[in-house]
């Protein structure tokens, strides 16, 4: 990766697109900084998060949400225990967790499955709890890597129906990685386009609007938005 | 033939127990040392977390040293750290030393492995959430670890009561040391197969109790 500028604007849902290999992944892990980048900084509402000493960086990971393909829940903990383990993380007092265990899974729809085991639920009931675990400590900002893409089509509308809510509602300004059109088109305010390790393109739904969701020939720009347009990074 | 067995009633008995000190002493010596030297050597290791090459090379190269030791050799060879700790050299204490010894890099290895089980999306899932080094260790690792810590502990400590057995050179005793000196060198051969049967049956309960208990975990 080289090179690379990406600001977030509070409130947005940014979708970052691109092949495989294209670096959309690494993009978003410099974010919360899983990983480290070699030269540059990470900024988050004004702080510098590549300054900051790991304990403080713990903080401020606690404040922003994460969720991955493979979902990545605690297998052998029930789905109430799993959106408790954040709030244990950040020190929250004994008394209000499983209070807000509830909310977050009432936020979800997923109240009724509260003790069973993940390996009991379907894969979009597993993105719920996962998404559920993420909004456990209120973030700002919640990063979705490819968070539909081990899904089937109607439980990946579902999944982003329930992003789409949270933007809306809790105002919680969401980063996607995906490769898949749809999920740009239907959801996100602004697209960065990566190739190559590189931001090749960026434009926002306030351009033009994106098409309906279908087929389309060229590039990634085209394909969203219907046009041609000059790339501006 | 019944009657040898009531004969030597009271030194089966005793010999049981000192099989269960010498046993339930390495495996608790497993757990309490064992455990966070495998997390140590899981951690340590090539593209992990805390990958630290020197340490690990030295940590593996003293594990591997200790578990290809023939045992009897490293029991005459710990003698004096032996009797340092323990003050003596000779009897059922004396002999928990090399055994613990063992018990310890036998076990820390399959912690090692059992963790190495853990998916990467688990750990990453916990940095993500901002996890202290205990935290992760505690609330994600371990548990999801879980079920192989406990079939590792099991087979360990089926190992521990087969290295048991020899501990009569030092005056360890236990069911082993039983059977070879009243039912062997006795000609003994109804003590000696009773005495077998015993620890059969030790065998056989431990791998069911520890079976049954990493099912039961196991929820994934």
């Amino acid at each position: 990766m080289d090179k690379v500028s990406l600001e977030v604007r509070a409130g947005a849902i940014h979708g970052i697109i691109g092949a495989s290999g294209a670096g959309k992944s690494t993009l978003l892990r410099l974010i919360n900084l899983l990983e480290r980048p070699d030269a540059g900084t990470v900024t988050l509402d004004g702080r510098l998060l590549t300054e900051m000493p790991e304990k403080l960086l713990r903080k401020e990971r606690q404040k922003i949400g994460m969720i991955f393909q493979q979902f990545n829940l605690v297998g052998n903990a029930t789905v109430s225990r799993n959106v408790a383990i954040p709030l244990e993380l950040a020190g929250a007092p004994r008394s209000g967790r499983m209070e807000r265990v509830r909310e977050c899974l009432q936020f979800v729809g997923l109240e009724s499955k509260a003790d069973q085991y993940p390996a009991q639920l379907s894969g979009g009931q597993r993105q719920r709890v996962a998404i559920a675990r993420a909004l456990a400590n209120s973030p700002k900002l919640l990063l979705c890597d490819e968070p539909t893409s081990a899904l089937d089509p109607g439980t990946t509308a579902d999944i982003l129906g329930v992003l789409q809510h949270i933007n809306d509602v809790l105002g919680v300004t969401v980063v996607i990685v995906t490769h898949e059109l749809d999920v740009v088109r239907r959801i996100c305010t602004d697209v960065s386009v990566m190739e190559g390790g590189r931001i090749v393109d960026s434009f926002s739904r306030g351009d033009g609007g994106f098409l309906a969701p279908e087929g389309h020939a060229g590039s990634y720009r085209e394909r969203i938005t219907g046009k041609a347009g000059e790339v501006h990074v | 033939m019944f009657e040898n067995l009531l004969k030597y009633q009271d030194q089966m008995w005793q010999s049981i127990g000192e099989t269960f000190v010498m046993v339930g002493i390495s495996a608790g010596a497993a757990v309490l040392l064992g455990l966070p030297l495998g997390t140590i050597l899981y951690f340590c290791r090539k593209g992990q977390l805390y990958e630290n090459k020197t340490l690990s090379l030295v940590l593996n190269s003293i594990v591997n040293v200790v578990r290809s030791f023939p045992f009897l050799l490293l029991v005459v060879a710990l003698i004096p750290f032996t009797r340092f700790l323990v003050g003596t050299a000779i009897g059922t204490m004396a002999a928990t030393v090399p055994l613990s010894i063992v018990a310890i890099a036998y076990y820390s290895r399959l912690v090692e492995q059992s963790l190495l089980e853990v998916p990467k999306g688990t750990i990453e899932a916990a940095l993500s959430m901002g996890a202290s080094k205990a935290g992760l260790i505690f609330k994600f690792l371990y548990v999801e670890a879980r079920s192989g810590l406990v079939l590792g502990l099991t087979a360990s400590t089926i190992s521990f009561i087969s290295f048991s057995t020899v501990m009569g050179v030092v005056g360890g005793g236990g069911v082993g040391d039983f059977a070879i000196r009243y039912g062997y060198q006795r000609f003994e051969t109804e003590v000696m197969v009773y005495a077998i049967l015993v620890m059969i049956l030790l065998v056989q309960i431990i791998q069911f109790a520890g079976s049954t208990l990493a099912r039961l975990l196991d929820k994934r």
